[in-house]
């Protein structure tokens, strides 16, 4: 019971850099104990270096006490984290904000490469311009459609 | 969990690698808004962070072993230059673009043999935090290797200046095999992997692509030592000062 309640409240916490996708949907709360009035949670990065985890932390905590919880212990592990935790739900969440969701890792490969779909035209016509982008899980690309840069999100 | 004998010896192992990430990291941090194009500027950010934030999950274990109660940043921030144990390659200056992207290539080709095979460590601990940290350096690693066979076959000037890059770092290569005094006794109980076997997987992979560029393994028989043992070049001592100013003025501040 406590449990479910506690989920729900995370639920109203998001990533600062997805603002549409909350932590559980993101895959990062690896665990929630909870034991004689105090509350466990960890919580995992999805890259080592992540730069939000902190402001995550404290958005937990905050959330958690405003519901009347505490003694609240949030933990950072660094377990692995991978895409394949996204739901289809929440995939079509980053889509709509304009970030092409990731690939499933197993996904069909057509000349070594899986293709992106643009987000906003969905032509498949996109290329890579940088590998690495404004966050850690993101690269950049460019539709040849619509000829806009986009975010994907990538496979990991 | 393991005997004490094992835990002082893991936490130097951590310690030993984290400070090479760590290192490197803040190296790397110092093109930010110096790269030669923008994509690039973004790219060494980025792995800069990678980096840094392997190092602060491996800091985590060790301080958890050693149970005295120090923080990842007491390591970090608190710590003289004797007392870290990176290998030199990582705290020599950023130099040119080449010359970073020669360390990035060497440096990232090792990190991702001994972090595979640190995935089926006997301590649980580390085999986790390597199955993320893995993926991350295949993904760094697939970035320096571009670069390398780019700047190698490119122009004369990129060729020049790679090779003399090659040339003047292959002397601190050996060192990544070491881990000062700690290795035999790990070894013996599967924690982690013979470095003689990471060694000649290093050499193979690091010749085939130069193979594939005009690009030369230098031919020299010395090589530099020491640093896991907490000898280390002029370099580290004025990296640190800067790295550990802002946190050992206000040692007591909560970030
Ligand atoms: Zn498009």
């Amino acid at each position: 019971m406590v449990k479910k309640k506690v989920f729900e409240i995370l639920s109203q916490v998001f990533d600062p850099e997805i603002p549409v996708v909350n932590i559980v949907e993101l895959g990062i709360i690896k665990e929630v104990i909870c034991e004689n009035n105090s509350i466990e949670i960890k919580i995992s990065p999805t890259y080592s270096g992540c730069p939000a985890m902190n402001i995550i932390e404290d958005d937990i905590k905050f959330q958690l006490q405003k519901n009347g919880f505490e003694n609240i212990v949030v933990t950072k592990v660094f377990s692995n984290w991978t895409t394949e935790l996204l739901s289809n739900e929440t995939k079509e969440k980053l889509k709509s904000y304009g970030i092409a969701p990731p690939n499933r890792i197993n996904a069909i490969e057509i000349n070594n490469e899986k293709k992106i779909f643009c987000p906003k035209c969905n032509s498949s016509k996109t290329n890579l311009k940088s590998k690495y982008g404004s966050t850690a899980c993101k690269s950049f690309y460019y539709c040849e459609n619509c000829l806009e840069m986009f975010e994907y999100f990538k496979e990991t | 969990m393991f005997e004490k004998k094992i835990e002082e010896n893991l936490f130097q192992l951590l310690v030993q690698i984290a400070d090479d990430k760590l290192i490197l990291g803040h190296r790397l941090s110092e093109w930010c808004g110096h790269a030669p194009i923008l994509e690039e500027d973004i790219a060494l950010a980025n792995i800069a962070l990678d980096n840094i934030g392997q190092a602060n999950s491996l800091y985590q274990i060790a301080v958890k072993l050693e149970n005295k109660n120090r923080s990842e940043d007491e390591l970090a921030f608190f710590r003289d230059e004797r007392e870290f144990r990176n290998i030199q390659i990582v705290e020599l200056p950023k130099g040119d673009f080449a010359f970073t992207i020669v360390r990035q290539f060497l440096y990232d080709n090792f990190s991702f043999l001994l972090f595979q095979k640190f995935c089926d460590s006997n301590f649980i601990e580390l085999s986790d935090v390597s199955k993320k940290i893995v993926k991350e350096i295949s993904y760094n690693l697939r970035h320096s290797k571009e670069w390398i066979l780019r700047l190698g076959i490119g122009t004369e000037e990129s060729k020049f200046n790679t090779q003399k890059a090659i040339d003047k770092i292959w002397e601190f290569t050996n060192e990544m095999f070491e881990f000062g005094n700690v290795e035999n006794f790990l070894i013996e109980k599967n924690i982690i992997p013979n470095l003689d076997t990471i060694k000649t997987d290093w050499e193979l992979s690091v010749k085939k692509i130069f193979d594939n560029t005009n690009l030369q393994i230098p031919n020299i028989s010395y090589f530099a030592s020491g640093g896991r043992n907490g000898f280390h070049t002029e370099y580290l001592g004025y990296l640190l000062a800067e790295m550990q100013i802002v946190a050992r003025s206000n040692p007591n501040v909560k970030w």
